[in-house]
């Protein structure tokens, strides 16, 4: 195919200008581009609000999407339970009497636990630290930044800074909240870095995202590396942000420097999530000021 | 009758005499307008449905609808087209915003210049253009990130970037449809 010919404008001064005219839009138009970039950059939450009013715009559409595919999720879930439902009883079966010894240990040491906390007058309900219950509605599967969607926002209490965690486990932290919905910065983001340990021993390590939906573990120790396939991370609750215990990834390969982890809470069948106030508020705000009036003192 | 709304849209958008109106059939002038900017549009929206992936693979398939349209139909667009629809995209996208816009703008002025100096093209050659365009665009939005915020390292986009160019060929088909659709009178 030749090059059209009406992109030559031939002897007429006027649409010669005009074609000329569209060079420096285009030309002025990637500057202003340019310039929006610095200011976001500048600012990561400058455009927030033009963001958070695109996403409560589609929102409605969304939550329909996502219910038709939860129900769809669920179908198929319910039909493959019905294959192999006589082997996978008595698998079942056996694990329940196993679990019943472990259950009636576990509850007599919440027992002991809460005795030594009233000893301690040490108060913590979970309950006082929900916000509110949502549901992620989308993610941002195209961009390399890791964020999804909430279906509640600061009608229902979210706020920027809570952090938000699963049944399986933590989700990630809110950073953009709009009336009815919010953004979630996943745990799988690079930019996200949790203060983790390792259970059972509580051997301290800084986690943060791969944007591969990996996170990698770094040991606060240098020179040693004791992590093994198979370990368990929770949050430690240091830093004030994340409330600790909540469980947070599996590992799965030990590296040079630590080791790469799968998380536990996996964003698109979390069938609902809890927005949570952050764990030591005050203490984290003080914190945050100080860090904001010492000069050069940025990052994590 | 033509009028002369119509006579200038035509002129603008330039499509040929294969699809001038029949009798008593006239193209819709609006849909002639707003099919191809719409269509990009929807495909910005694409990430905001639920569609959940642990890494970037979704193609950002508002870009690749932009290049489709750019490379089978020169001309339908000003080359400033780039700014207003990036900028769509960067409302859903996640990336900082104006980057999309920025990285879009480029492109149309790149393939501008590259369409002034072009003696022939074909099918092959602008999905050549595309994939190089569609490599350099991604790279470009990691790269933009990663000045906003800590950013993963760049391999985790490569495989993002190989479907991307896969697809793109069944992207050139949905346009030419809807190009027909829009232009069928």
């Amino acid at each position: 195919m030749a090059p059209p010919i009406h992109r030559r404008p031939g002897y007429s001064r006027k649409a010669q200008y005009s074609l000329f005219a569209t060079y420096v839009l285009a030309i002025a138009g990637t500057v202003f581009a340019g310039l929006l970039l610095v200011i976001s950059v500048a600012d990561p939450t400058g455009f927030a609000a033009l963001r958070n009013a695109a996403s409560e715009t589609t929102a409605p559409v969304v939550r329909f999407f996502d219910s038709v595919r939860r129900t769809a999720t669920d179908m198929g879930e319910n039909l493959s339970a019905y294959f192999d439902a006589a082997s996978k009883n008595k698998a079942l079966t056996h694990q329940v009497e196993r679990n019943r010894t472990q259950l009636a240990e576990t509850d007599a040491v919440r027992l002991e636990n809460r005795r030594l906390r009233g000893l301690l007058d040490l108060v913590e309900s979970e309950e006082a630290n929900k916000i509110a219950i949502g549901r992620l509605i989308s993610s941002s599967a195209s961009s390399s930044r890791r964020i999804a969607t909430l279906s509640i926002g600061s009608n229902q209490g979210v706020a920027p800074g809570q952090p938000v965690r699963g049944p399986a486990g933590l989700i990630g932290r809110i950073i953009e909240a709009g009336p009815n919905t919010a953004k979630v910065l996943l745990i799988s983001d690079a930019e996200n870095v949790i203060p983790v340990l390792r259970l059972p021993d509580g051997q301290p390590a800084l986690a943060s995202g791969m944007g591969n939906g990996m996170v990698m573990i770094r040991p606060v120790d240098l020179g040693v590396n004791p992590f093994k396939k198979g370990d368990i991370i929770t949050t430690s609750g240091n830093g004030g942000l994340y409330p600790p215990n909540v469980p947070y990834a599996r590992i799965v390969r030990k590296t040079s420097d630590g080791a790469m982890a799968v998380p536990l809470a996996a964003p698109g069948n979390s069938p609902y999530v809890i927005v949570m106030r952050p764990y030591q508020e005050p203490a984290k705000a003080a914190l945050d000021k100080a860090l904001a009036q010492t000069p050069a003192a940025g990052g994590e | 009758m033509k009028n002369q709304i119509l006579a200038i849209g035509l002129k603008i958008l330039g499509p040929s005499r294969d699809y001038e109106s029949r009798i008593e059939r006239h193209q819709s002038p609006l849909k002639i307008l707003l099919v191809p900017i719409l269509s990009v549009m929807a495909g910005s929206i694409i990430t905001a449905m639920p569609l959940f992936s642990d890494e970037p693979l979704l193609p950002p398939m508002g870009f690749l609808i932009l290049l489709a349209w750019r490379l089978m139909r020169p001309g339908i667009w000003p080359t400033w087209v780039g700014l207003p629809l990036g900028m769509f995209d960067d409302l859903y996208s996640g990336q900082p915003f104006g980057s999309a816009a920025f990285l879009w703008s480029l492109t149309m002025i790149v393939i501008e210049v590259i369409d002034s100096r072009a003696i022939w093209r074909d099918h092959i050659q602008d999905w050549l253009l595309a994939a190089v365009a569609i490599t350099l665009v991604i790279f470009g939005g990691v790269a933009v990130s990663g000045l906003a915020h800590w950013a993963p390292e760049i391999f985790v986009v490569m495989p993002q970037i190989l479907i991307s160019i896969l697809v793109f060929p069944l992207v050139v088909r949905l346009c030419a449809r809807l190009d027909n659709w829009r232009l069928a009178a």
